[in-house]
């Protein structure tokens, strides 16, 4: 059985509450011994509470199978890429660090990198992953490109990424503003530039610093 | 068919034609499907050496016949006097080889029974249980009849080898193994 391939996987960070669901009910799954194979990042710690939720893209060339020297990562015929096979593993770290998007993460418990393999047991019986069935404001969601175009119509999904110069096609969408025309989503732009928008800064801490230092 | 199972799915980065990439790239390939694709030479190779261990395995197990026939019969040998042992007792005794240890019971008057020791499951030593008419094998609880050696309980399937008896002279000797498959 394979994953159908009109059913795709969409995400739209800007509709992530950081609420946890998906990390918990990833978590839940026996497939992966319990360990949550989602990440939910925080963009900013520092000055903002957004959060983003990372599943595995998917990559139609998936670098972390291109990087692997044990020939473990696999990529199946409806192009889901595969937790390592475990006979062949040798957990060496290679993939956690070159994924582009920090997908793989390394279980020394079991010497074995495990990731998110968008649910195969799941999505290749016609279900949707976990994550996407559980997440209440839809930053996943799992369905067809007529339902994501009915449910966002001021988003458009992107599956272009450029990681420096590389570019990369994936099988998962993120979902942009329809007005910015994005034709691909820079995955080290943060690094770069400020986030766009207002800054909130919690300045208390400096605040009686400043006041201790006048009361002196 | 098998052609297009082999064909690549995933493009390598660079982007160039499968004919032009490296060799290792067809001997790890990203796919799954060619990933457990295997070649017509590669399963020929694994028919043809297993059959040549299967050949050696026959020959094998001829070279071990003439050796056994080479051999020859066990030699007979005065295990223990009549009166050694009474009725409902046993002895452990070495037949035909040092390190084979067998017991004798003495189940009636003139009724004596000998077994090889090694239990058939895991070849541990049976303890005779005379009373519960009887060998025990301690290990997995495994039984075997006390007059035929045969299985009676738990996972020892083949009875353990007899010992034949000959009682000459008011003395028990033993005259060869029969080695039983059922």
């Amino acid at each position: 059985m394979a994953v159908p391939s009109h059913m795709e996987f969409f995400i739209d960070p800007n509709r992530c509450i950081g609420c946890q669901s998906c990390v918990q009910a990833c978590g839940e799954c026996d497939t992966h011994k319990g360990h949550p194979m989602i990440h939910l990042e925080y963009v900013d710690r520092a000055h903002s509470t957004q959060t983003a939720p990372v599943v595995c893209m998917h990559c139609d060339q998936p670098t972390c199978a291109e990087v692997c020297p044990a020939d473990a990562i696999k990529r199946t015929g409806d192009g889901v890429v595969q937790t390592a096979r475990k006979p062949r593993c040798i957990a060496c770290n290679n993939c956690v660090l070159a994924c582009p998007f920090g997908v793989p993460k390394m279980k020394t418990e079991f010497q074995l990198m495990m990731k998110c393999d968008m649910c195969y047991d799941r999505t290749s019986a016609g279900k949707k992953p976990m994550c996407a069935t559980v997440c209440p404001s839809g930053a996943l969601f799992f369905g067809t490109r007529e339902q994501v175009e009915q449910l966002r119509p001021r988003s458009t999904p992107v599956n272009q990424f450029r990681f420096g110069n590389q570019a990369i096609t994936t099988k998962v969408n993120m979902m942009t503003p329809k007005a910015g025309h994005a034709e691909y989503v820079d995955v080290t732009a943060a690094m770069n530039e400020g986030a766009i928008g207002k800054e909130i800064t919690l300045n208390v801490l400096m605040n009686g610093l400043f006041s201790e230092k006048e009361s002196q | 068919m098998i052609s297009s199972e082999r064909e690549q799915m995933t493009i390598p980065p660079d982007g160039r034609p499968p004919s032009e990439q490296p060799k290792w790239r067809q001997d790890f390939p990203v796919d799954w499907p060619q990933d457990h694709y295997v070649a017509r030479r590669d399963f020929t190779k694994f028919m043809v050496l297993t059959s040549f261990a299967f050949v050696a395995g026959q020959f094998w197990i001829v070279v071990q016949n003439f050796i056994r026939h080479r051999r020859g019969l066990p030699p007979i040998r005065r295990i223990a006097g009549l009166s050694d042992l009474t009725i409902g007792r046993s002895l452990v005794f070495a037949y035909p080889e040092q390190h084979d240890k067998c017991l004798l019971v003495r189940t009636g008057e003139n009724n004596f029974v000998a077994f090889g020791q090694e239990c058939t499951h895991l070849a541990c030593a049976v303890v005779p249980e005379p009373e519960k008419k009887r060998f025990l094998c301690p290990c997995h609880n495994g039984s075997f009849d006390l007059e035929t050696g045969k299985p009676l309980a738990g996972p020892p399937r083949r009875p353990l080898p007899r010992v034949m008896l000959e009682i000459r002279d008011g003395a028990i000797y033993a005259t060869g193994v029969e080695a039983r498959v059922v």
